[in-house]
């Protein structure tokens, strides 16, 4: 992949233009900026797999695409160490809440890959009585990543976004604080009735 | 078969014999207890194994179709019943003759509504308990404002329901799942070690497993219903992801159940690219439960050992398929496209690294002193078992029941092939581990065999752009990586399948996990569970 495409990030290029217009302490950025950079590499994933992209996800652990070279390789089992959720794979309405719980479980600043076109809107099941149409109803996405299954190196590409995200973003006074937990509760209530 | 019909009317004057493929008897539902039992005790017939229950809705009435077969005499038979109200259908359960019967009779229960008089856990099976209609009925409202997405918490009930008889009106009774002070034990459904989104409700005394309650359904996507709404070729990429790992074998199974019906003929060809594929499968299924299933028992470095061999038959697929992981690859009347040139050489070279492999794995893991006391005698499960619970595939071949379709009731290519059913006895987790291992070994004999001997010619037999298949119902069992795989199809005449139900060998493997835990160690439930090897989106489908 060209160095220019992969660059190539609307949506990060917007979040560095908010940095800048907004403008911040000389000491507290350099902070932000250290911290960032710490982040970004050690984002640590839930082992998190419901069907067929979890497989691709176990490939990716493995000696050919071996994610340890991004320090992404210490999948936690436990919701509480883990930094990001990848839903890899089909979210059904029996998975729905627990999929919520799980993200809730998660010690901010938190993060969601949508991987795979079930976790995007339904993929193949999309027209199924028992599927969630997409997960954003569920959770909100940071990353989304295509494919039934999505290759190891989209897989890849989506967290490497993700990383590219965490390092320009404002730590202090930005995503280290609990509201953002609140003012999402607030905008998708759990009773929708 | 002359002969079964002689005794099934002397007995059962009532019944109406449908020949066909399978022989197919028409019983009336109060007669299907005494009438199972019959065909599974009688001493001529002999039908042990129930191979699986499709539940049916012919629109005026509701019913079940039961596929049974005999193990000693390898020849198969179903029977069907059909009642008319639909508002409180009932039949007599079989649950007390056969193990899985309980759990095939609930997932009935939850597609159709239809209530199995004495089963004893008459609970829903995939859907939740607050679930509005019966989804597989013609008649279900598919709208999501019925049934919508919830973020809340699922309720659920502790007690199982039971249905009797009793002066001609149907009682409902209920027991507790749990007694009242049984320690439970929560494990998933987001747990490592269940091998996706499984849940075990699991009651102990100190450390031993007194009871497990299975939770299924947290991948249950509805693609038997799905496949309703699909033209025939169309249905086929269901098969990619349900047993993700044996995606060609399932697609193989579906393929030959519409070939069958629509008798359609396959290039010699295409038949022998399907069974190399399947063994290629089979071959990397495998290697993928040695690696996941030993890094379950804490040994994680071999499944970068395992992986190696996976992610080269991958690559050899992916030169040919153009995928990974979801094929679609072999299509009515053949497969989708031909060979890569370099398919023989590549095939080749993987065949060449098989035996270093394995020797490897046997030197790293199979001799090692932990590894054997941790497996060894742990979660035993004996034939009868087996064969009650229909437990098919490595594991019950573990258990010493020769149950490899690819010899029972061998289909393509596999009579003209020489190779061995691996079968043992021991029936315990180093035993499945074991006939994993040996069955890459002969899979690999398999292909061996073939590779060089893949005839010129189509790759695609001429297939209608739009298939009709005629009237009737067809079954179609084929060997999967995990066992035995049924498709069953019955057409109403037009482009789509009528009903499409699908048999999966992971269902049984789930549901025989609370009775091999029973009285073993909590810590050993990661060690069954994982040497059973189920894939939870095939179990839920």
């Amino acid at each position: 992949m060209p160095y220019e495409a992969f660059k190539d990030n609307e949506y990060i290029e917007k979040l560095v233009q908010e940095l800048r217009d907004s403008g911040t302490n000389v000491l507290v950025g350099s902070l932000d900026k250290l911290i960032n950079w710490g982040r970004s590499n050690s984002i640590w994933p839930l082992t998190f797999a419901t069907s067929c992209c979890g497989i691709e996800f176990v490939s990716l652990g493995a000696a050919r695409f071996d994610m340890a070279r991004f320090g992404w390789e210490v999948a936690r089992a436990s919701p509480r160490q883990a930094d990001f959720i990848m839903v890899a794979g089909t979210i059904v309405n029996r998975m729905a809440p627990v999929l919520r719980r799980l993200y809730d479980q998660l010690a901010e600043p938190k993060y969601v890959i949508a991987c795979g076109s079930c976790a995007i809107s339904g993929g193949p099941f999309r027209k199924s009585y028992h599927v969630a149409r997409g997960i954003e109803d569920i959770v909100p996405v940071d990353v989304y990543v295509p494919g039934c299954p999505p290759r190891p190196e989209a897989m890849i590409y989506g967290i490497m976004q993700l990383s590219r995200k965490i390092k320009v973003e404002k730590f202090f006074g930005g995503v280290n604080r609990q509201e953002s937990q609140e003012e999402f509760l607030r905008q998708h209530p759990i009773d929708k009735e | 078969m002359a002969n079964i019909k002689d005794i099934v009317t002397t007995r059962f004057p009532q019944a109406s014999i449908e020949d066909g493929e399978i022989m197919m008897i028409d019983i009336p539902s109060e007669k299907v207890h005494e009438f199972a039992q019959f065909l599974r005790d009688e001493k001529e017939l002999a039908f042990d194994y129930l191979v699986t229950i499709v539940g049916m809705d012919w629109g005026e009435s509701l019913g079940c179709i039961y596929y049974l077969t005999s193990i000693e005499n390898n020849t198969h038979i179903a029977f069907k019943t059909s009642v008319q109200d639909r508002e409180q259908p009932a039949i007599p359960s079989i649950s007390d003759l056969w193990a899985i019967a309980g759990i095939y009779e609930r997932e009935v229960y939850d597609f159709y509504g239809i209530i199995f008089l004495n089963n004893p856990d008459m609970r829903r099976l995939f859907l939740s308990i607050d679930w509005k209609g019966y989804p597989l009925r013609k008649d279900y409202d598919m709208s999501t404002e019925l049934n919508p997405v919830s973020v809340e918490n699922e309720r659920q009930s502790d007690d199982t329901y039971e249905y009797e008889l009793k002066d001609g009106k149907i009682v409902k009774i209920e027991h507790p799942v749990f007694k009242a002070d049984d320690f439970v034990v929560n494990i998933g459904p987001q747990h490592p070690a269940t091998h996706g989104v499984l849940r075990f409700r699991t009651a102990v005394d100190g450390e031993t497993i007194k009871k497990i309650d299975v939770y299924m359904g947290y991948i249950h996507r509805g693609v038997e219903k799905l496949c309703e709404t699909l033209q025939y070729p169309q249905t086929l990429h269901f098969m990619d992801r349900l047993d993700y790992f044996s995606a060609h074998n399932y697609h193989h199974g579906l393929c030959l159940c519409i070939e069958k019906a629509a008798g359609i003929q396959v290039p010699a060809r295409a038949e022998y690219i399907r069974v190399i594929m399947d063994e290629l499968s089979r071959i990397a299924s495998h290697c993928l439960f040695i690696g996941t299933f030993c890094m379950d028992l804490g040994a994680t470095t071999m499944l970068f050992y395992t992986l190696r061999v996976r992610e080269q038959i991958l690559d050899i697929m992916e030169k040919t398929c153009g995928a990974r992981m979801t094929f679609n690859y072999d299509c009515i009347g053949g497969v989708m496209a031909d060979l890569d040139p370099d398919f023989v050489k590549d095939v080749k070279d993987l065949l060449a690294t098989i035996p270093s492999n394995i020797k490897e794995y046997n030197k790293l893991f199979t001799g090692n002193v932990i590894t054997k006391n941790r497996m060894i005698g742990v979660g035993h499960l004996t034939r009868h078992d087996a064969i009650s619970w229909g437990v098919t595939g490595p594991s019950g071949r573990a258990s010493g029941w020769a149950c490899d379709v690819r010899k029972t009731d061998p289909y393509s290519i596999y009579p003209e092939i020489d190779f061995e059913q691996v079968v043992m006895t021991e029936g315990d987790s180093y035993a499945r581990f074991k006939c994993r291992v040996a069955e890459i070994e002969q899979s690999a004999h398999i292909i061996e065999q073939i590779i060089d001997k893949i005839p010129e010619g189509d790759y695609c037999a001429k297939v209608p752009k739009v298939l009709k298949l005629p009237v009737g119902r067809w079954f179609q069992v084929v060997e999967g990586c995990r066992g035995v795989f049924g498709i069953y199809i019955e057409s109403d005449g037009s482009t789509k399948p009528y009903r499409l139900k699908i048999a999966p060998p992971c269902l049984p493997l789930a549901a025989v996990v609370d009775h091999i835990t029973e009285g073993q160690k909590i810590a050993d439930l990661i060690t069954i569970g994982g040497s059973l090897d189920y894939i939870v989106p095939d179990i839920d489908r």
